[in-house]
């Protein structure tokens, strides 16, 4: 189980990862042609402007208004995506596996960024409870999604700490990594791949067809 | 419309003063000094003669034909223009009751109002819409409609101008009474009498050639459309239509209609083109009725002319207006428009070219000519066959070929006169 | 349930018609359109939404409502869409009739919503969807509905007659000659330089506005035409009602007039939604990337004027004024600097507001709201208590509305909420400053 988790079910997700990627991003840009409105008015100026306003933090008035909450949404988000990336242990496996590596994280620093995805996780968990507006619009699945995305760090995190049965956690561990790559494409955690693009076609609507500003 | 006008153009032609040069025929200055304003020009189809409203006082107004006014006043005069036949019309009024002045004489008939004149090909019709006693109608060479209507909006008269028909609201319609509305009080009625159908709308009625039928737009239900023919629709409903036409020979009807979110070409409720389009209007039959032209816009945003739905091959971004045949209808020009310059396209090759301005093409009568008057820098010019001429004018109107085709006749102004030359073709741009 | 401004709304136009409907209507209509009239950005947003309530700050609505989560952005889209296309369009009418509610009454369409979305969710546009499956189901507010039926049946929105338009130019062009005697309103002047298109309220209620108009064209030297036949009116209600067929009829003949007539350009007068109806809506459902004749708004026509000196300014006006960024013209085409540049170049004594530009709040009377009519006017005075409380802090006594929806809503709001202001237009304030040269004087 052990090895089939650390060899071919990372295959697997990541293929899936991939190929689900492609697949929606592939047919949103299918589609966009059937919208006909979309794609002769996107320019890159516009695209990367829009882009680099959004992704810089407070790069943009909403992101001013909420300064707790853009700080916490950007250590979450680049956490998310740097941990697993530079964690010692992933660079670790690469190498023994294809004779690869890149920087790492040090010990300390990737333990406490896993530790700010959690509790930023859980700030947002709470914030669908607490706040009437998100709460709201939230469902069962907003949790779901949550969960899904928390668990490879907490997984990761007890593996860490050896808290448990080692294995069983490190098997826990790659399935949860697994899932989360693999569920990305097809439920909401596509807003990852569908960021650019979205943001993008507003950014052109705005800048190319109305000579204003989206941010 | 316009083949039918470029034939009575060509036969009227001969009668006209051919001769190689240029008359002066008036003083735009001292017209201006005679009068308190004189306000938009029109020339005559032969060019003889310009004319204007001009003011003479505080509320009194008359036309002024070269350096001649008519005799009467009136407290408004607007809407000087020339028909085909010559005459010169204006709309007027007269204590406070509309008509229409033809040569300085008005009708008999008055109106609360009177509104946008139409003519009949040969010129010998007048039509305009009429509103009495808050009622509408349609009033030709001053007879108006026996029958008026509570709301009317297009109207169209047959070719020989004997007939007329208009878009008319058959039913009271209280305010904000959405379900009469859609229950239907739009109808058509021709020569003053309504068909027996009604539609949620009607639109841009037509007659055929021979004036014996009217071809109309329908709406149906909110997103129902389609033509109706002397009162009954055609069987099928689409997304939308827009204006149809009657085939010059056979009379049949020919209008775009929409398909599952594209637009075709119909003919008489059938499918007349196999092509599907973005867009798809505007379209013309060459005088023969042998070839069919539209504007199409084959993908989003780029535009063309599809002639027997063969569209061109090149595209252009901002707009194609309606396509012109040749008389002999091998040749198809049209006004287009890219990067906001206007120019001609002649069978699908773009002038090189471009203006601020320009006006429908005009083909020789043996249809390898195209001439055109177009604007640039506040100037008029005259295009031929790709060709700009050299002659800057102050004002230009449409070039006009002889009957055979060697002379062109130029109505313009410059240095303030308003000049008519005869130039042979040879030397128009000289 | 909690008594709500709209909760006890009578509206035939919604009332009725949702109660005639079939479920097997409203699917096959749902379904339609969520498969057939819309394509990637449907489907992209849907799915990129991740329900983080961001938007709900930048709705009027919203903030105006005490931050009543059923009017944040989301929320509406939760209420509407969501439901549409997790139930499959197996929905009932009492269902349709909220759907209306909400989506043609409680939502501007101002987009600015889109701006404070991390991800650029046109949720405007996702409205509108919304609105154009009401519009087919027939079941739209009765005055806005009527609203297009007067475009559909006289191709402008306050049933205008033909005759009443041509009469009330000719009205207003002597009106202008008691001001400026060599004023003219030149009617179909095939190859003017400009056609001036208004909105059907200008003929119908407000006609000293034309007058206005004729007298800074006589002084700006221009050569300007208006038609005297249909397609004169630039406003379009069809598009905010859902009615796209309508909508793109309307626009093609006002871009068709304004071919016939050779012009160069349109200039259009002080109204948001026209230009956006002219501009971007009604062009793309006709297949135009782009207006096909350059459109300037009267807020660039005005800058253009002062800032080239063809309009001088004689003395400042003194009122304290400040303004109204219309949704449509400043979010819709960053007009902002201009109408700031115009406002200072004419008015003494300027406050600008807070937010302002493509942040500012919305009228909440514009994307056919108001239009909507006097039964929900109540619901529609307590969807902009953030308007008043902006405006009031800038204390003003004059807002300039360069925007005829900006304009009607904003007097609403003044009155309702008992404000002492007044509005005006533009061109109100300008004809009563500009230089009139010595030889126009007659």
């Amino acid at each position: 189980m052990y090895e089939f988790s650390r060899g071919p079910l990372v295959w697997i997700a990541f293929a899936i990862l991939f190929v689900g990627s492609v697949y929606r991003i592939v047919s949103a840009i299918v589609l966009a042609r059937k919208d006909k409105v979309v794609l002769p008015y996107m320019k890159w100026k516009f695209s990367l402007r829009s882009l680099f306003h959004w992704s810089l933090p407070f790069g943009s008035h909403n992101m001013r208004i909420r300064p707790a909450f853009t700080v916490l949404s950007f250590l979450f988000h680049g956490c998310l995506l740097l941990t697993p990336l530079l964690t010692l242990g992933h660079v670790a496996l690469v190498r023994e596996s294809w004779g690869i590596s890149w920087w790492s994280l040090p010990d300390g620093l990737s333990t406490m960024m896993t530790i700010l995805v959690i509790i930023v996780g859980v700030f947002f968990v709470l914030r669908r409870i607490a706040d009437p507006t998100v709460r709201f619009v939230t469902s069962y699945l907003d949790f779901v999604l949550v969960i899904l995305v928390l668990a490879p760090f907490v997984t990761g995190l007890m593996a860490y700490y050896q808290v448990g049965n080692y294995e069983t956690v490190m098997i826990v561990h790659m399935w949860a990594g697994a899932i989360w790559l693999a569920m990305i494409p097809f439920t909401r955690i596509a807003h990852m791949l569908f960021f650019p693009l979205t943001r993008a076609y507003m950014g052109c609507e705005f800048g190319h067809v109305r000579s204003a500003r989206d941010w | 419309m316009t083949l039918v006008r470029q034939e009575i153009h060509e036969m009227k032609a001969k009668n006209w003063d051919w001769q190689i040069g240029t008359r002066v025929l008036a003083d735009l200055a001292k017209v201006r000094s005679s009068y308190a304003r004189v306000d938009e020009l029109d020339v005559s189809p032969d060019g003889e003669l310009i004319a204007a409203p001009v003011k003479l006082e505080e509320g009194s107004f008359t036309a002024c034909i070269n350096e001649e006014r008519w005799p009467d006043s009136y407290e408004i005069c607007w809407f000087v223009r020339f028909t085909p036949a010559g005459k010169l019309i204006a709309l007027v009024r007269i204590d406070d009751e509309w008509t229409v002045a033809v040569d300085g004489v008005p009708w008999e008939e008055r109106f609360e109002y009177v509104w946008n004149p139409r003519f009949s090909a040969d010129g010998s019709s007048v039509a305009v819409a009429s509103k009495r006693d808050n009622l509408y109608g349609i009033t030709i060479n001053g007879k108006p409609w026996g029958t008026t209507f509570q709301g009317m909006r297009d109207f169209c008269i047959s070719p020989d101008g004997t007939r007329s028909a208009a878009t008319v609201q058959v039913a009271p319609l209280a305010e904000a009474d959405v379900p009469a509305f859609f229950a239907g009080v739009w109808s058509v009625a021709v020569d003053g009498k309504a068909w027996n159908n009604r539609f949620v709308n009607a639109w841009n009625p037509v007659f055929s050639s021979d004036g014996q039928k009217v071809a109309v737009e329908i709406r149906t239900d909110i997103c129902d459309y389609a033509i109706a023919v002397d009162g009954d629709p055609w069987p099928s409903r689409y997304g939308g239509v827009w204006a149809p036409i009657c085939h010059p020979v056979d009379g049949g009807v020919i209008a775009p209609a929409r398909l599952d979110g594209a637009w075709v070409l119909m003919k008489d409720g059938n499918q007349m083109w196999d092509g599907r389009y973005n867009q798809l209007w505007l379209q013309q039959c060459s005088r023969d009725g042998k070839r069919v032209a539209a504007v199409v816009s084959p993908v989003f945003g780029k535009w063309t002319v599809a002639v027997d739905d063969v569209p061109w091959r090149r595209v252009f971004g901002d707009m194609v207006q309606q396509p012109v045949f040749s008389p002999d209808g091998k040749h198809v020009a049209a006004v287009v428009k890219e990067n906001n310059r206007w120019t001609i396209a002649l069978d699908g090759e773009p002038v090189a070219a471009d203006f601020d301005m320009i006006w429908d093409p005009v083909f020789s009568p043996c249809g390898s000519h195209v001439v055109a008057r177009a604007e640039r820098g506040g100037k008029y010019l005259v295009l031929y066959d790709g060709r700009t001429g050299r002659t800057a004018y102050d004002r230009l109107w449409e070039p006009v070929f002889s009957s055979d085709g060697r002379q062109v006749m130029l109505r313009y102004v410059r240095d303030d006169k308003y000049c008519r030359q005869v130039v042979s073709l040879n030397d128009l741009l000289k | 349930m909690k008594e709500t401004p709209e909760s006890k709304v009578v509206d035939p136009g919604i009332d009725e018609t949702s109660r005639r409907l079939t479920p097997e209507k409203i699917q096959r209509v749902v379904k339609h359109v969520l498969n057939k009239e819309t394509a990637s950005r449907l489907q992209v947003y849907l799915d990129t939404c991740v329900r983080c309530g961001l938007c709900a700050e930048a709705c009027h609505t919203y903030l105006s409502r005490d931050k009543d989560p059923n009017f944040s952005p989301v929320g509406k889209v939760k209420a509407t869409l969501w439901e549409l296309v997790k139930r499959d369009g197996k929905v009932d009418g009492e269902f349709v009739r909220n759907m209306a509610r909400i989506a043609f009454t409680e939502c501007s369409v101002c987009r600015r919503c889109s701006m404070y979305c991390p991800f650029g969710i046109d949720i405007a546009y996702l409205l509108l969807t919304v609105r154009r499956i009401c519009s087919l189901l027939g079941v739209v507010p009765l005055y806005l509905q009527d609203t297009t039926n007067s475009h559909a049946a006289t191709q402008n929105q306050m049933w205008v007659q033909q005759d009443e338009w041509i009469d009330t130019l000719q009205w207003q062009e002597e009106e202008s000659q008691f001001e400026i005697p060599s004023c003219r309103i030149p009617l179909e002047k095939e190859g003017a330089d400009v056609m001036y298109s208004v909105i059907a309220p200008e003929p119908k209620i407000l006609a000293q506005l034309l007058g206005n108009m004729a007298q800074i064209f006589a002084v700006a030297g221009e050569n300007w035409t208006m038609p005297a036949t249909d397609g004169w009116d630039n406003s379009n209600m069809a598009m905010y009602s859902g009615d796209f067929e309508i909508m793109g009829r309307v626009e093609r003949l006002h871009w068709e007039t304004a071919a016939r007539l050779r012009v160069k350009k349109i200039v259009m007068g002080e109204c948001g939604h026209a230009f956006r109806g002219a501009v971007y809506d009604g062009p793309r459902w006709l297949g135009w990337q782009f207006p096909p004749i350059p459109m300037v708004h009267a807020i660039e026509y005005y800058y253009d004027l002062l800032s080239s000196g063809r309009i001088k300014v004689r003395e400042k006006y003194k009122e304290h004024v400040t303004i109204q960024d219309p949704c449509n013209t400043v979010r819709g085409r960053g007009l902002g600097d201009k109408l700031r540049y115009v406002v200072n170049a004419l008015c003494e004594n300027f406050t600008d507001v807070t937010p302002k530009q493509e942040h500012n709040y919305c009228c909440a009377a514009g994307g056919g709201v108001i239009n909507c009519g006097p039964p929900w006017k109540r619901s529609r005075m307590v969807s902009n208590r953030v308007k008043a409380e902006q405006l009031a802090a800038t204390g003003a006594d004059i807002v300039i509305t360069p925007c005829h929806n900006c304009h009607s809503g904003i007097e609403d709001i003044i009155g309702h909420y008992d404000l002492g202001m007044h509005v005006k237009f533009i061109s109100e304030i300008m004809v009563e400053v500009m230089e009139v040269p010595e030889h126009l004087k007659g």
